[in-house]
């Protein structure tokens, strides 16, 4: 455990998985930092949930090789489970079990006397709001309050790596937003999370690096900004006065744009590569030509055009589903 | 192994903590059998005819080994709800023993069993049933209860991780029970039974512990029905546990 200063909680290689005559995973590489968050993002049956599974011992893989926490996933899986937190999008927590019994329950199985486990279930439940509804059936719980309780549950030991399987699936903006609060402090505080996501907005929001995966396979891997680069970076729209004087503004921003201007009627589009700046000179330069404009806007792409340009189809579309990522009631 | 005995406790005391909470578990271990042995003694109980005993004392120590068996359903249920719920998978993601899961189930069945047992052999004492051996032989029998139910908890246990969906499970295990415990001296005497049913009646391992049961409750000449029963019992727990315990390690969730 000792690779340099930032050394790998999780790294996978060539990792591979088929359900019959599905490939799910065809070959994936992942490296993740110890204290960063991992996102990866995909549309139903890439293979998120497969990753986790194996990542969390689960599931054997058929080929490649994975380490957790120094780890191997398949040779040192008992060793192994004593160090991760599983959290998902199912909430798996005993409906008939209040939110304490729950959390002594889960912390008695990690081998702690029935003491140390209830009172670390107690700490847990004042961390996430719950002490009011420690001591009723979690049937009665909302559908926030049971997913903090599952994430509490993950958090019972302690753990340096957490895996989150759609953290917020099927949550209210409001139950969402807490959750990305609980998760940002995780973080500060240590722990590596790999999560998955088909919700742009929480990678971005909560993800040091993302990796966008569909069909078994790695498409790209960087921050947020990297891959939004990655398919063309900022964009300059400009919306001339007169589309006749379309051939006077492309020889006006010839010098500040990074490919050729596409010209479609009045709008002009200018590729502006990570520079600051741009708009002004762009102004200027229009200025200078004497080309009148009625509008200009800088466009930085969205994750959502990172993921239509790697997939061929936009986030949150259910397509084929292998049974993955489907919300249940 | 120590980890084994305190795992198994741990999920045995969650299921039994969670049996009060769920009323129409609880119903199925004390309502419903009541009302089986009510139907059966007024119903039929004229028509069948019993040499050498009263119908209820004929009826009580098989419809106590039926109900044993519809006991594992609630373990089948219970298990496939689990799987589905994504329970199974936060066990299997934690440092417990691997068979901890199943022997807690199982362990836990065995206190309902017990209480089930009990409200029977009561609706039974107050309706007519009378034993006709001794304390010891009465105890044994109630053990041997406990045993062919806790086997029998294993089969569905290995159901339970078995089938996709609970009602899959409800299913498979009423074709499983429903003729396993008709078609055996559970109800009626196996002598009343056409040729091919009394012949499958007579190898039927619900008949020989229903046999066993009676000769230990009824005085009725054991053979070796007994320590068949405990056999049966043994044989059951031997092959159907390593299956259930490898299912549940290969277990997927949805």
């Amino acid at each position: 455990m000792s690779e340099g200063p930032r050394q790998a909680a999780i790294s996978v290689s060539g990792l591979e998985k088929s359900y019959g005559a599905v490939r799910a995973l065809d070959g994936v590489d992942l490296e993740v930092a110890a204290g960063t968050v991992l996102g990866l993002l995909g549309p139903n049956g890439a293979g998120k949930t497969t990753i986790i599974r194996i990542l969390t011992t689960l599931l054997k893989p058929d080929g490649g090789t994975a380490r957790v926490a120094g780890l191997d996933v398949v040779r040192d899986a008992a060793k192994l489970r004593e160090q991760i937190g599983l959290a998902g999008q199912y909430a798996a927590v005993d409906e008939n079990l209040t939110g304490l019994e729950n959390l002594t329950m889960v912390g008695r199985l990690y081998g702690e006397s029935r003491a140390t486990a209830k009172q670390r279930g107690n700490e847990l439940l004042e961390r996430f709001e719950l002490t009011d509804a420690a001591r009723r059936a979690v049937k009665t719980y909302s559908g926030g309050m049971r997913r903090r309780l599952d994430l509490a549950a993950a958090l019972v030991a302690n753990p340096p790596v957490l895996f989150l399987d759609e953290p917020t699936t099927g949550l209210d903006p409001r139950s969402r937003l807490e959750l990305w609060e609980t998760i940002e402090r995780l973080v500060a505080e240590g722990t590596t999370v790999l999560l998955t996501t088909q919700n742009l907005d929480e990678a971005d929001r909560l993800a040091t690096d993302i990796a966008v995966i569909d069909h078994g396979r790695l498409l790209a891997e960087g921050t947020s900004d990297e891959l939004k680069d990655r398919v063309g970076g900022q964009r300059i729209e400009i919306t001339l006065d007169d589309a006749g004087r379309a051939e006077a503004a492309m020889r006006a921003l010839a010098s500040i744009s990074d490919d050729a201007p596409e010209v479609a009627e009045r709008l002009v589009t200018v590729g502006v590569l990570g520079r600051g700046g741009a708009i002004v000179e762009a102004v200027r330069a229009l200025d200078q030509e004497g080309v009148p404009i009625e509008d200009i806007v800088l466009r930085r792409p969205t994750l959502d055009d990172v993921f239509l340009a790697l997939t061929g189809h936009a986030a949150e579309v259910d397509e084929d589903g292998e049974g993955e990522g489907e919300a249940k009631p | 192994m120590r980890r084994l005995v305190t795992d198994t406790l741990v999920i045995a005391e969650r299921n039994l903590v969670r049996l009060p909470r769920a009323p129409e578990l609880l119903l199925a271990f004390t309502v419903q059998p009541i009302m089986f042995v009510l139907l059966f003694r007024y119903v039929f109980g004229g028509a069948i005819s019993t040499p050498g005993f009263s119908y209820v004392d004929f009826l009580i120590p098989g419809i106590i080994v039926q109900n044993i068996a519809f006991g594992g359903f609630v373990t089948a249920l219970g298990l496939n709800e689990d799987l589905h719920k994504g329970l199974i998978d936060r066990f299997r993601s934690l440092p417990m023993a691997r068979p901890a899961v199943l022997a807690g189930r199982t362990l836990a069945d065995v206190v309902t069993n017990g209480l089930s047992a009990t409200i029977l052999i009561v609706t039974g004492l107050l309706i007519g049933f009378v034993f006709h051996t001794d304390v010891l032989q009465a105890l044994a029998g109630f053990g041997l209860l406990l045993l062919f139910g806790y086997a029998f908890s294993w089969v569905f246990a290995f159901l339970g991780m078995l089938v996709s969906s609970p009602e899959a499970a409800n299913s498979v295990g009423f074709i499983v029970v429903f003729p396993l415990t008709f078609i055996s001296s559970a109800f009626v005497p196996v002598q009343s039974m056409p040729e091919p049913l009394k012949a499958f009646a007579e190898v039927n391992p619900f008949t020989i512990v229903v046999d066993a049961m009676r000769s230990l409750w009824l005085g009725v000449p054991a053979g070796n029905n007994v320590w068949g029963a405990v056999v049966w019992s043994l044989a059951i727990i031997a092959v159907f546990s390593p299956l259930a315990v490898a299912r549940y390690r290969r277990s997927v969730g949805q």
